[in-house]
């Protein structure tokens, strides 16, 4: 298919419909708008369902009783309507059901701001919602990889029974790249045995549910199936781009549009000499720890590169487990970071300054 | 070849629109673009502007930080932006509306009167045109032929009685600068 110019939050539309989205339930916010508004123009047309709920809380519950009847759904909303929606996501993924959830990442904390950020790592990775649950969350950098992964993002979902999220920032709403809609390799999927879709008097009916009073029966629904499910993705499904981590003297750790600036520092760093590599996340859970065992003795230490106070950098620590010490540059509120001052940074770790 | 462009006016200039342009017709030449808008309360009466990058290389950042051509529509967008430009880059400034002149000399500058001429071409609205004619007689960016190509797809089968006035704005803002 040739490329078309395209959006973020349009191309995100357009590929979730590509994957077999037919309902989108959601509420307004900055900065992802164009998305629920391309929905509501489009999924008419695939004799589709859109539904601007009253709340946010609305919405997801809306998108908790679609996924319980089997069909592929998806929210989006950006931070602090993220954060109305944690409860939701809680049940969805107590109640072990698919569907695909869009961050177009904010500012914060409370209603913040309206430019990028990359502040609601912890509640995308630690969960926002109560319980022991966790959901996969892919991060892309590009407007390509964006579309490529929402497309996959339904197949995970529905191949784990699993809640995943989409994670972008107000860059990736809101700017125009070339995108090409390639038919993404298709998973084996195991049919959904067990979606709330009518009984036609056939067989006994199914319960979607995320309650379980008695106390031996929920350990076992969180160890036996939760927890092993967690680590089957944990095995599987962790992805990252790796760049010169084998002979670099600082290793940068960056994700989503951060890492294309991490990039062009990088790139004026080589034009001075300086080897720098670079690990950009693509799964922030399951985070790739893996990645890290790449580092060598070389390296003097690890940059954490982040639109916010400094979130992910816990994970590169757990990673790292003290092989090396790891730094942090970052800028919060909607700033953006600065290729000049990366640079800068990367040059006290290398000149011991740090 | 890379081109980094900030492109930045009144909401209601056109700047979205000529970036949009340029972006397109990059794409349609095969080479890496993106579009970057600013968003926000901005928009609503205040200044806009968007980044857009051009190039034969893999686009990094599309964030223009260093750019080799700054497109200023009015003089709030000068005074923001001028710092933005790389020694030697390229600064356009629409001289209807802008009543000062660039503060660095390390520049080249173009003083264009967009407005005037777009008025005398018989629409005011073109006056984006003119300055996307000229960055691009300078630059060679993208053939002014991928852009008319790309003003075909955006403006369909209702407008396209517009292009040859579009075409006529590009080609003065072009002579303007020769």
């Amino acid at each position: 298919m040739a490329k078309v110019l395209m959006k973020g939050n349009e191309a995100i539309g357009a590929a979730a419909i590509k994957a077999g989205c037919k309902y989108f339930f959601g509420y307004p916010i900055t900065p992802q708008n164009e998305l629920p508004e391309f929905m509501s123009r489009e999924l008419p047309k695939v004799d589709g369902c859109f539904v601007q709920a009253e709340s946010e809380v609305a919405a997801i519950n809306m998108v908790y009783g679609a996924a319980g009847a089997g069909v592929r759904v998806m929210t989006s909303s950006s931070s602090p309507g993220i954060a109305l929606k944690q409860e939701g996501i809680s049940y969805i993924a107590g109640a072990e059901l698919p569907c695909v959830i869009v961050n177009i990442v904010r500012g914060g904390p409370g209603l913040g701001g309206i430019q990028p950020a990359q502040s609601d790592y912890y509640q995308a990775t630690r969960g926002g919602g109560n319980g022991d649950y966790r959901h996969v969350v892919y991060a892309p950098a590009t407007i390509q990889e964006t579309v490529d992964l929402v497309m996959e993002s339904f197949d995970v979902a529905d191949q784990y029974r699993i809640p995943v999220m989409v994670i972008g920032d107000g860059m990736i709403g809101q700017m125009m790249e070339p995108v090409e809609f390639n038919e993404p390799k298709r998973r084996e999927l195991p049919s959904k045995e067990w979606a709330t879709d009518g009984t036609k008097g056939e067989r006994e009916p199914n319960i979607i549910n995320s309650l379980f009073i008695d106390p031996e029966e929920l350990e076992v629904h969180v160890n036996e199936r939760l927890e092993k499910k967690h680590a089957i993705i944990t095995e599987k499904e962790v992805r990252f781009e790796s760049y010169n981590v084998e002979d670099a003297d600082v290793v940068c750790v960056a994700y989503g549009t951060t890492s294309r600036i991490v990039k062009n520092a990088i790139a004026k760093c080589e034009e001075e000499g300086l080897k720098v590599g670079l690990i950009r996340p693509i799964t922030l859970w399951p985070f790739p720890d893996k990645a890290f065992e790449a580092i060598t003795d070389k390296t003097k230490g690890i940059l954490t590169v982040e639109m916010s106070t400094g979130q992910m950098i816990d994970d590169v620590k757990i990673a790292m487990n003290g092989r090396k010490p790891v730094y942090f540059h970052g800028r919060t509120g909607g700033m953006i970071p600065n290729p000049d001052d990366i640079v800068a940074e990367i040059k006290k770790i290398v000149g011991g300054e740090k | 070849m890379q081109e980094r462009v900030i492109m930045a006016g009144f909401g209601g200039q056109g700047v979205m629109s000529m970036g949009q342009l340029l972006t397109y017709a990059g794409m349609i030449e095969n080479k890496n673009v993106s579009w970057l808008p600013s968003y926000g309360p901005e928009m609503r009466g205040g200044t806009a502007n968007c980044n857009v990058m051009v190039s034969d290389e893999p686009i990094g950042s599309p964030i223009v930080t260093e750019a080799t051509a700054t497109i200023a529509m009015n003089r709030p967008s000068l005074d923001k932006f001028e710092a933005d430009v790389v020694k030697d880059g390229n600064l356009l400034i629409n001289s209807s509306l802008i009543d000062r002149k660039a503060e660095r000399d390390d520049l080249k500058v173009y003083y264009i009167p967009a407005n005037e001429v777009a008025v005398e071409l018989g629409n005011s609205k073109v006056a984006n045109m003119v300055m996307l004619g000229a960055y691009l007689e300078l630059t060679k960016a993208v053939k002014v032929e991928s852009i008319i190509e790309a003003l075909k797809k955006v403006f369909g089968e209702r407008k396209a009685h517009l292009i040859p006035l579009n075409e006529k704005a590009l080609a003065k803002g072009a002579e303007l600068v020769k």
